[in-house]
Formats: C-alpha cells, sequence, structure tokens
C-alpha cells in the first residue's frame, strides 16, 4: 500500500509520453539550458549506456568521445529539462549497463546495430 | 501550533519548472481523533491528546479500549498530545476529528519520528570519529577511538574516563526531531502532507508533525 500512494504522488508529475529508447542506442538527446535570462535547446548526441532508478528518480547515461576524451552526461529521464530523446541509430548490446566501453577507444567503441527496426516512440 | 500524527510513506522527488529537483518525503497524516482533553484543573497542564491508525479491540487491553469509549471513538495505533495554551483549548472536544486541512496555512514543519536502529555501533559511525590511517604501519587500531582517558584525567585519583566520554554502544532507535522542512503540498483527498528533505525512521515508521515555531 506504500508503494502504491508513492505512486498515486509521483503519478502526477511523471511525463506522460516517455522516449523509446534501448540499452546501446545512440540518441540525440534535447535539453533546455538557461543563459542568462534566455533558453535554448542543447542537443548531446552518444551511446545510451545505462538506466537507472524507477519512477521519479530514473535516469539514464549518454556517452560519447569528443576530441578522444570520453564524455558522460546523466539525464533525470522526467525532468522537465529534457525535451526529447531521439533515437538516432540502434545499437545491439546483450547487457544492461555498458561500461565496459569506458575501456574502449576508436573503433571498439561502435555497437552493431539491432536488425530488427525500432519502435519509435511508444 | 497545529499537529497531526501520520506514518512515513516513503521518499521521492519533484521537478519545479525550471527542473530543479526537490528531494520530498511523503506522509499520510491522520485524520487524527481527540482522545481526551486535558485541562489545568484535572492535570496540571492543558493538552489534548491525538489518536491516529485503527486497531483491533480485541487486540489492546481493557483500560485502552474505554478509553477510547470516553471519546466515543474505537482504539488507536498511535497516541500522542499536543499542548495546547489555556486559550485555545475551547476549540476542540472529545471525539472531534482533525484532518490535514489544519496545515492549510503552515508553510514549514518540524517532525519526530523513531530514527533506524542501528545495534551496537563503533565511534566512527555513531559519532563521526576520524579513525586511524589505513596504512603507514597502522595495526588493528583503524576504526578505534584513541585514548579515553590519562592517569591525569581525574587529578589524584588515578585515571578514569570522563562522564559522557563518546564510546561505541547502541545506535539510533531514539526520537529525533527534524525542523523547519518546507511544506510543499498538501493532498486532502488522500490524507498526504508532502515535505522537503528526510525524515527521522524508517518507511512506515509513525511520526509527528508540528507547525513550525520559527518561520524557514
Amino acid at each position: 500500500m506504500k508503494t502504491e500512494i508513492l505512486d498515486s504522488v509521483e503519478s502526477k508529475s511523471l511525463k506522460k509520453k516517455v522516449p523509446y529508447f534501448e540499452i546501446g542506442d545512440t540518441v540525440d538527446v534535447h535539453c533546455k539550458i538557461q543563459e542568462g535570462n534566455k533558453t535554448r535547446v542543447q542537443v548531446f548526441t552518444g551511446t545510451v549506456i545505462a538506466r537507472k532508478g524507477r519512477g521519479m528518480s530514473e535516469t539514464f547515461t549518454v556517452r560519447r568521445v569528443v576530441a578522444d576524451e570520453g564524455v558522460e552526461r546523466i539525464f533525470p529521464l522526467h525532468s522537465p529539462n529534457v525535451l526529447d530523446v531521439r533515437p538516432v541509430r540502434s545499437g545491439k548490446a546483450r547487457r544492461a549497463k555498458l561500461y565496459y566501453l569506458r575501456k574502449r577507444s576508436g573503433k571498439g567503441v561502435k555497437l552493431s546495430q539491432r536488425h530488427s527496426e525500432h519502435t519509435v516512440i511508444k | 501550533m497545529v499537529m497531526l500524527l501520520g506514518k512515513k510513506i516513503g521518499m521521492t522527488r519533484i521537478y519545479d519548472e525550471s527542473g530543479k529537483i526537490t528531494p520530498v518525503t511523503v506522509i499520510q497524516a491522520g485524520p487524527c481523533t481527540v482522545m481526551q482533553l486535558k485541562t489545568d484543573k484535572s492535570d496540571g497542564y492543558s493538552a489534548i491528546q491525538l489518536g491516529y491508525g485503527d486497531v483491533k479491540r480485541s487486540g489492546v487491553n481493557k483500560p485502552a479500549s474505554g478509553h477510547a469509549d470516553k471519546a466515543k471513538t474505537s482504539p488507536r495505533k498511535f497516541v500522542r498530545e499536543m499542548r495546547l495554551d489555556n486559550s485555545n483549548q475551547t476549540q476542540y472536544k472529545a471525539g472531534d476529528e482533525i484532518s490535514v486541512s489544519a496545515f492549510s496555512n503552515v508553510k514549514f514543519v518540524d517532525v519526530s519520528g523513531t530514527s533506524k536502529g542501528k545495534g551496537f555501533s563503533g565511534v566512527m559511525k555513531r559519532h563521526g570519529f576520524g579513525g586511524f590511517p589505513a596504512s603507514h604501519g597502522t595495526e588493528r587500531k583503524h576504526r578505534a577511538p584513541g585514548s579515553i582517558s590519562s592517569y591525569a584525567s581525574d587529578a589524584g585519583h588515578g585515571g578514569h574516563p570522563k562522564k559522557g566520554k563518546k564510546m561505541a554502544g547502541r545506535m539510533g532507535g531514539v526520537r529525533v526531531t527534524t525542523k523547519n522542512h518546507r511544506l510543499v503540498s498538501i493532498d486532502e483527498q488522500k490524507s498526504l502532507l508532502i515535505v522537503k528533505g528526510a525524515v527521522a525512521g524508517p518507511s512506515g515508521g509513525y511520526v509527528e508533525i508540528r507547525s513550525s515555531k520559527t518561520e524557514g
């Protein structure tokens, strides 16, 4: 019953449409950025290497390599600042957490594509 | 002052429009029943006794059952008192119900609960001592408290540790009050109070919620 009450509290502020993507996919994350009093949309592109938490606390980690330096950003899935997550390339992953990509460089970071096509938005 | 009894449901987070995260605790508070009025005349102080949570009549003894009968209500699991000024007492009578709507004008609350028991804990966990280095020749003393007294610490009478010396021992399972939680929102239908920050005790633990004496 406790979790039921918690879920009902969370359900009001959860996103109605959660973008569909899988671990290993390359995604464009559109996030809102405040600069002074101007807001603009920044796109962060990279591979989804982890999804953690449940409900309001769910987050996902996106990794990309910029100039031979790995960059990872953790986004809260239900944050109003994360406007959209668009999968641009599917990636075949055999585990839920792709932390092994951190040790790889160059061609090794690339995951082979899944054969089945995306059902893009649930 | 307003006070309610309730049950900690658990923690979650909420986002404001700018995407800022606030960690919140959800508390199911009330409705509480006024079980008894205590007055200066009869008890030497004035207060009202609140009761929360149903319990089967077969589960309580006769005095507790009879006590509930006096207020024309059923026995309650969690019973606590709220002190009052003499002048405020007339607004309550035994058998009254107090719901979360009593908090509608309140901005900050204090919450008391019984903290989670940690068992017999060492000084590092219990009192935040620093311990000893992991290496550089330290042997079998990594989490030790260090010296607790010396021969001179009780001048002339041989050494004794000072009274109240912080040492290892039972930790947790005591009443803890956390003050000035911002009251984020109230759900009157489900009798929920949502307060900012963490509250003592496990999810499902009983808590007292009082309006803060100091604002913010």
